[in-house]
């Protein structure tokens, strides 16, 4: 994969990056680890609580999608660091169908399955970095950092 | 599976959800409430989530969903107990709970229910026999006008609704 989209810091500053873990996303009971594990990094990144449940939510709804529309797959997810500021980083990837069409994809409301629609545009709102990779046939790859204030 | 308990409580039922939810946990209430309205005949359901540290869209649509099929039911749904960085965060995620009433805690609540729904024992004339007996202790014969005074005028206390009528 390519990191053309990482925007880099906050201030676009280097990035540099610590903890890395790598948890499958294959059941229902894998996407509540990841909430779990999301969870126990946010804390670490000294995120607020609000925050904290943002990044939760989002990372339940991205893990959500891996495991219904792509298949299943797994989620990388790091403590990030730039400058003085420390974020969470979460990459969820699948080898699924794809989305042919990511515009369609991230408009609210939209869903190729029994969903409200939600889960990217809405996980979207939540983070403060929002990257996502897919074509048909090829899977899908979401990446997403959250900054602490 | 594992099954959220729901605890039958007069004409109420009451769900407090402490684990943390699986899809599969989330659709089983559904079902198990909707089943138990139905054998209980419950005006009010009550669903504390104050355990929950994130409500995403799929709980959010459990909820939506409960409030439904419990109002197609007869039965009105409250959920209470949402934790503030909860709030923001649905209101963040854009998800909208059309038709899911909240109140801030269970008393609050069942004060809302209350209000609507009278809670009381289905066939049960405890509540009567109580209503008697205070209206005995409080109208000994001296001054009925004062007595009967912040009561309704049915002699039951009056249901403390002012605050909650929705």
């Amino acid at each position: 994969m390519s990191a053309a989209r990482w925007a880099g810091g906050p201030a676009g500053g280097e990035v540099t990056v610590e903890q890395t873990e790598r948890h499958p996303i294959t059941t229902e009971a894998d996407v509540v680890r990841v909430r779990q594990v999301v969870r126990g990094l946010a804390v670490t990144a000294k995120m607020s609580l609000v925050d904290q449940t943002k990044v939760v939510t989002a990372a339940s709804e991205l893990a959500r999608n891996t495991l219904v529309y792509g298949g299943g797959g797994s989620m990388t997810v790091d403590i990030v660091h730039s400058g003085r500021r420390r974020g969470l980083r979460a990459v969820f990837v699948d080898s699924g169908p794809g989305i042919p069409d990511l515009d369609l994809a991230l408009t609210d409301g939209w869903t190729s399955g029994s969903g409200l629609g939600l889960g990217l545009s809405g996980s979207r709102r939540l983070v403060d970095d929002f990257a996502i990779e897919s074509s048909p046939g090829a899977g899908t790859t979401v990446r997403v950092v959250k900054w602490s204030r | 599976m594992d099954r959220i308990p729901i605890l039958k409580m007069g004409n109420l039922l009451l769900v407090s959800i402490q684990v943390d939810l699986q899809d599969q946990l989330a659709l089983a209430l559904q079902d198990d409430l909707s089943e138990r309205i139905v054998q209980t005949g419950a005006r009010g359901v009550l669903i504390d989530i104050s355990a929950l540290e994130i409500v995403d869209s799929f709980i959010g649509r459990m909820l939506s969903t409960i409030a439904s099929l419990s109002r197609l039911l007869d039965a009105e749904t409250v959920v209470v107990g949402m934790r503030p960085a909860v709030a923001i965060t649905l209101v963040e995620l854009g998800l909208h709970m059309p038709g899911v009433r909240t109140a801030l805690t269970l008393e609050h609540g069942l004060a809302l229910l209350g209000a609507e729904v009278r809670v009381r024992l289905p066939e049960d004339e405890s509540f009567d026999d109580l209503d008697a007996d205070l209206t005995e202790a409080a109208d000994p014969g001296a001054s009925p006008g004062q007595a009967v005074s912040g009561r309704a005028p049915t002699g039951r206390p009056a249901p403390a609704e002012g605050a909650w009528t929705g």
